[in-house]
Order: C-alpha cells, then sequence, then structure tokens
C-alpha cells in the first residue's frame, strides 16, 4: 500500500511541474511582457510610472534573463507562497484568493457531492429496472443532460425563475447579507441561493456518471453469483445493494478523475453566468484584460484542485480494491 | 462437397479459395455484401441514429445555403424594430368577399410607447400583412463564394417590410438570418476542429501503437496528462493570449487550432488502441515479411481496417468542439462580434433583464441542443455498427 501512495505521489508532483510548464506558457503567450503592458495602460490613463518602480519590476520577475531562469524564478515565487500581483486589481494574487476560495470549494464541492447523491440511486433504478418507462425517462434525461451547455442550462433556469415564479437566481447571498459576517441567517440566505448553480453544475457530471454506473451494474447483474444469492434466498432489494453495486461502484471511483475537470469546467462558466462570488469571474476578468499573472495563478490552481481530486480518488480506489494496491492491475 | 456445405452455413455461396484471393481492401467478406453495406445496413437499424442524420443533413443544407435562405441581411441594422418579437407565418389568407386562398403572409408592427416605463412595446398590427413571395431579390451575396446573386428564398411582396421569423437582437437584426449564419460558423469550427485533432490524433496514436516503446509511454503520459486538466480554464488562458489585431479568419483558425490541440487526445487513444490491436494480427505480419515499407503497410494494411472506428470516434467529438466553442464564444473569449455563430448569438442573451423582454433571443441554443443531441445519436448508431462482425 505504502509502495503504491509513494508512487502515486511522486507521479503528481511529476504531473504538477507539467501543469506549471503550461501555465508558464500561457502567461507568457501574449506577445510583450507584462510589465511593459502594464506600463502602456497606465501611461495610457494619464499616469506616469517611476523608472525605479519599472527596475524592480523587471528585477523581481527577472525580465531580462532567459526564458528558463524566468520560469524557475516564478516556480520558486510560487513555492514560497507567492503567487504574483495582479497589475488590474491592485492586489497581490493571495489576497484574492483567500477572499473568494472558501466560496468556491464550498460550492464546487457540494456540487460533487450533489452529483453523486442524485447519480447513484438513478443508476442504480435504470440498471435494475433496465427498459421500464423510468430506465427510458432518466436516459432522455441524460441525454439532455449532456447536450446543454451549463451556460445555457443556467440561463434558461434564470429565464424560467424570473419569468413564471418571479425569482432572481444570480448571485449567493441576498445584497442585505453580501457583505455581512456569517450567522444562521447568513447561512440560510446562502442555502437558499445555491442551490441554482449546484443543479447546473452537477447535471453533466451526473448524466455521465448514471451512463458508466448502469452499464457496470448491467454487467454485473447478469453474473451467476447474483443468480446464486437469489437463489438461496436473500431479498431481492438486499442482494442488489450488498454485492453488484458495490462491485459495479469501482470503477465509478475512478472515474472522479475525469468527472472532477468536467466539474470544474462547468463551475467555472457556470459562476459566470450566475454571477456568483467565486474565482471564476476573477479568471474572465483577468483574461479578458490580459492580467496574466493573476489569470496564471487561477489556472494552476483549478488544475491543482482536479489532480489533488484525482489523487485522493485513486487512493480510495486502492484502498477499495487489493487488487490496485498489490499492482496487479496496472497503476492507473 | 464437404467444403460446399461449411461455406453456406455461413451464408455464403462461394468457394473459400475465391475470398482469400479476393481484393484485400475489401478485407473478410462474409456475404455477397462489403463492410460498409453491412456497416449502413447495421446503421440504419437504430431508428434515432437516422432521424438524427435527417436532422442533421438539414443543419448542414441551412449551413450551405445560409445567405440564400436569410431574408434579411444578418448584419443589417435596423433601429425601428429593435427587440421586435417573432412574426408567425399564416398561410390561410381571407379574402375581403369572405372567400379564403393559400398564400402565406405576416402580420405586421404597431410601435407603442408604454406611458409608465416609457418603453416600446410592439404589437402585432392586424390590419397590416405582409404578403410573402418566394424567389424574390433583395441584398447581394455571393452564393457558394462565388456566384453574385441577390435572390433569396423568401421576401416580402413589397421591399422594405419588417420580416422577423425568429424576431430582431438589440440592434434590430434579424434573428433568424443570425441564426442561419451562426450554423455555418458553428458547425464549420466543429468540423475543421475535428479534422485538426484527427491529424495529430491518427499520427501521435498511429506511431504510439504501431511502435510502442518509449515513443509509446511518453504519448501515453502526455494524453493522462492533457485529460486530467480542466479543459475551459486552460482554452480560455490560450485563447486570451490570442492578440486583439488578429483579423476574424486568423481568430477562427486560432480558436479552432486550440480546440483541437487539446482535442486530439480521444481520438489518439482510440487510433492507438486499434492498432495495438492489430499489431499481433497474421495479415500484418504477413505485409511486413513481404517486404512492405512501414508506411504501406500502416496506410494499405491497418488503415483500412478500422477507418470505421476512426469515422465514429471523430463523428462523437464534433459535439464536444462545437460546445467548447459556443462556451468560449459566450464568455467573450471565442469567436468575436462581426463573425455570427451560435455562442456570439448567445452572448447577447447574456443577463436576466434581456431575457425577460427578448426570450427568443435563446434560440441559438435550442440549435446547439438539437445539432449536439443528433451527433451524439448518430455517433452512437456509428459505433454499434462499426464492428458489423460483433454481436
Amino acid at each position: 500500500m505504502w509502495a503504491y501512495i509513494v508512487r502515486r505521489i511522486i507521479t503528481m508532483i511529476l504531473t504538477l511541474l507539467a501543469l506549471s510548464v503550461v501555465v508558464f506558457i500561457v502567461i507568457q503567450l501574449p506577445p510583450g511582457d507584462f510589465v511593459t503592458s502594464y506600463i502602456a495602460s497606465l501611461s495610457a490613463s494619464g499616469e506616469t510610472v517611476d523608472q525605479e518602480t519599472i527596475a524592480i519590476l523587471r528585477e523581481r520577475y527577472k525580465l531580462d534573463s532567459p526564458v528558463l531562469v524566468q520560469y524557475l524564478s516564478w516556480l520558486m515565487q510560487l513555492l514560497q507562497g507567492n503567487l504574483g500581483y495582479s497589475f488590474e486589481l491592485q492586489k497581490s494574487v493571495s489576497e484574492i484568493f483567500s477572499q473568494r476560495i472558501g466560496i468556491s470549494l464550498a460550492v464546487e464541492l457540494t456540487a460533487v457531492v450533489f452529483m453523486w447523491a442524485i447519480a447513484v440511486p438513478i443508476g442504480v433504478y435504470s440498471a435494475v429496472n433496465q427498459y421500464s418507462l423510468g430506465d427510458y425517462a432518466f436516459t432522455i434525461l441524460g441525454f439532455l443532460g449532456l447536450a446543454i451547455p451549463n451556460f445555457l442550462f443556467a440561463l434558461v433556469l434564470m429565464y424560467v425563475c424570473y419569468n413564471w415564479f418571479g425569482i432572481t437566481i444570480t448571485g449567493l447571498f441576498s445584497t442585505e447579507f453580501m457583505n455581512e459576517r456569517w450567522s444562521v441567517a447568513r447561512f440560510l440566505d446562502f442555502a437558499s441561493h445555491v442551490w441554482a448553480p449546484i443543479l447546473v453544475i452537477s447535471t453533466a457530471g451526473a448524466a455521465q456518471l448514471v451512463r458508466v454506473l448502469r452499464a457496470n451494474l448491467l454487467d454485473e447483474l447478469n453474473k451467476p453469483y447474483v443468480l446464486t444469492a437469489r437463489a438461496k434466498g436473500l431479498p431481492k432489494r438486499r442482494v442488489i445493494w450488498r454485492y453488484p453495486v458495490r462491485v459495479a461502484m469501482n470503477p465509478l471511483i475512478s472515474t472522479v478523475g475525469w468527472v472532477l475537470p468536467t466539474v470544474i469546467s462547468s463551475s467555472f462558466v457556470t459562476a459566470i453566468v450566475l454571477n456568483l462570488p467565486t474565482l471564476s469571474p476573477i479568471l474572465l476578468r483577468s483574461l479578458l484584460s490580459q492580467d496574466m499573472y493573476l489569470a496564471g495563478a487561477l489556472i494552476l490552481f483549478m488544475g491543482v484542485l482536479t489532480l489533488v481530486g484525482t489523487l485522493i480518488s485513486d487512493l480510495l480506489l486502492a484502498w477499495i480494491d487489493p487488487r490496485i494496491r498489490l499492482g496487479m492491475v496496472g497503476a492507473k | 462437397m464437404q467444403k460446399k456445405t461449411l461455406t453456406t452455413l455461413d451464408g455464403t455461396a462461394e468457394d473459400p479459395i475465391d475470398e482469400i484471393g479476393a481484393d484485400p481492401r475489401v478485407g473478410h467478406v462474409t456475404g455477397s455484401e462489403s463492410q460498409w453495406q453491412l456497416i449502413r445496413r447495421r446503421f440504419a437499424k437504430h431508428r434515432l441514429a437516422v432521424i438524427s442524420l435527417w436532422i442533421l443533413c438539414f443543419f448542414a443544407l441551412v449551413a450551405v445555403f445560409a445567405d440564400f435562405i436569410s431574408p434579411n441581411d444578418p448584419n443589417d441594422v435596423q433601429a425601428r424594430y429593435t427587440y421586435a418579437p417573432p412574426q408567425g407565418i399564416n398561410f390561410i389568407d381571407k379574402t375581403e368577399d369572405g372567400g379564403w386562398r393559400i398564400k402565406p403572409y405576416v402580420y405586421g408592427y404597431d410601435v407603442e410607447i408604454e406611458p409608465e416605463a416609457l418603453r416600446r412595446v410592439f404589437v402585432i398590427d392586424e390590419t397590416d400583412k405582409i404578403y410573402l413571395e418566394f424567389f424574390k431579390r433583395s441584398w447581394e451575396y455571393n452564393l457558394f463564394g462565388i456566384i453574385p446573386t441577390d435572390i433569396h428564398l423568401i421576401g416580402t411582396e413589397k421591399p422594405r417590410k419588417p420580416l422577423f421569423f425568429f424576431g430582431a437582437d438589440r440592434l434590430g437584426r434579424d434573428m433568424f438570418s443570425r441564426l442561419a449564419y451562426g450554423t455555418r460558423i458553428s458547425l464549420s469550427v466543429g468540423l475543421v476542429g475535428v479534422i485538426m485533432s484527427l491529424v495529430l490524433g491518427v499520427i501521435i496514436g498511429g506511431f504510439a501503437g504501431y511502435f510502442g516503446g518509449f515513443f509509446d509511454a511518453a504519448t501515453q503520459r502526455v494524453i493522462e496528462f492533457l485529460r486530467s486538466l480542466p479543459t475551459i480554464p486552460l482554452w480560455m488562458g490560450l485563447a486570451a493570449a490570442m492578440p486583439s489585431s488578429w483579423s476574424p479568419l486568423q481568430v477562427y483558425f486560432a480558436i479552432t487550432l486550440i480546440l483541437s490541440l487539446l482535442g486530439w487526445t480521444e481520438l489518439a487513444r482510440v487510433v492507438r488502441g486499434r492498432f495495438l490491436a492489430l499489431k499481433g494480427e497474421d495479415y500484418v505480419a504477413a505485409a511486413r515479411y513481404d517486404g512492405c515499407s512501414h508506411t504501406r503497410v500502416i496506410l494499405r494494411h491497418m488503415v483500412p481496417s478500422f477507418t470505421s472506428h476512426i469515422i465514429t470516434a471523430a463523428s462523437l467529438a464534433v459535439p464536444a468542439m462545437i460546445l467548447a466553442e459556443t462556451a468560449l464564444s459566450f464568455l467573450g473569449l471565442g469567436l468575436q462580434a462581426p463573425v455570427i455563430s451560435w455562442g456570439v448569438l448567445l452572448q447577447e442573451a447574456q443577463n436576466i433583464r434581456t431575457l425577460a423582454t427578448a426570450p427568443w433571443l435563446l434560440l441559438p441554443g435550442l440549435a446547439i441542443v438539437i445539432a449536439v443531441l443528433a451527433m451524439n445519436f448518430v455517433g452512437d448508431g456509428l459505433r454499434d455498427a462499426a464492428d458489423p462482425y460483433s454481436h
């Protein structure tokens, strides 16, 4: 088990390094370095920048050194917890992060939990009652869930709620709670807003999960051990939940690895449409204004989040399935 | 005699010797039908896929003839008709003497100012019948990009009358015409993007699967890495790096390139898997011992046997591309304004106030959902049909 964990963590560190290279390329892509464009935007708005500040900035990001040195110095800064500086918002990136990271994580984690909570019962029901009316209904819903882009779903939900029920579902807090401290009242207000983004984010992922679980469980249900258990007199419900569902869940846990990127991608778009106070609108803004250090840090953060999630799911899988931790199946 | 009975068992009337001697590209013929005929027959059994294929043909026609079917120039600003609601088409016209005739028409608009909100409200004016005629002359365009003409499928009997089947947008532009143009751009992004990722996927996946070894291991890691990243933020990062001075055409190709740079992994995975499976086949080894070069073995012997699998994977990749382009453009990081795509159109429908006044701006969303659903069904049908010898 330990050997597996160590191996898995080493792979993850290598992946993180690769990710940091990709993010650095993204930061470097816009023509001209960012200090030059920062100065240009400042002088365009009539402000003057003294040479000293420019020199300090150029020195800090090693802009006059070769690209490799720039990358390494950026990486070292990152490792020391210095995520860079947003020139547009005039704040350090860490400050922006600390303001919004809690809400971002809360929304995404709840969405993942909710997604599983709806996907598992639906998947089991669809497989057990294959070709029933309910199965068809869920299949159609699933296809729709895969075909409707998240932002469109959010738009339609927004329109329906506003037009038919007269409620606005944008944001996560009512105006009076916006800058309040956490209290029971604020939490209730949060809960009354958060359902919409959670619903939107979890649908696409849930549709995929249901498909996988249904297919896996259908394979399992036809195996002789299920028949044996039934023949020995175990009630149907108990047989299903005790044995085949457990086996069918195994591949499902490994799919967390690819469900997470979907969840993070879709929460990104949804948060922008529904105007949530998460990190996503900041990322969009920084990308549109080419505030690349902030954008880079945010992309890196989203990547790290997915990679850590994948690591956790892999470790879970190894814990559940001895074949994996003993290296009998090729490590994923 | 013995041989004869065996062959009739699997439905063949021919002598097996003849089959082996047949053209190797046709492959393993199990009856008088070729592999492609078998695939087509199996596909036809998938009812939903066949219907979807017809829907896609319709979309393709709209894309090709977008300018011909658009009654208005999609970029023509008609300030009088800002947020004009959709007009329903009536087919049966009651004449004044009490009789009726079949002649399509729409009603004109009356603009009223709402006294409290000082908002313009469009009222259908039932006295103003605007008759429609086929093949009317109106604005000029180049059919297929080369033939200059000004004939359109449908137009108003008298010129300069409003005709908005799907309503008008913020600037009084015709949504119907814009939707038709958007279909052209959005579908082509999907196709071009998939062709680009297909090239990448087949080359990289092919190399990895055929030669194996270090290159294979390296590509596997790269693919795993790319698949573990959240795509939308990464796409956006790459798209945001585009210089704003680029022309719409450059942006278009840059966006499709970005989409395919991250989209080739699935295709490469399929191709690699097929190569690995086929590498050990006797006929591949035979071709090698016969002195065929690697290129020839790959292109003439291996690729034809899994073309159907590649087509399937590609057809399932198209909707993903279209969804990605739509999301990017919707957020303002993809295709930009003078270019019309479904995502660009939906950008107009971003806030609740606009949605409440003009819900018809969501129509491009309906087009996306129908197109993506149809593509998924066709893809599923193809996947079931791709291997006509399995059950």
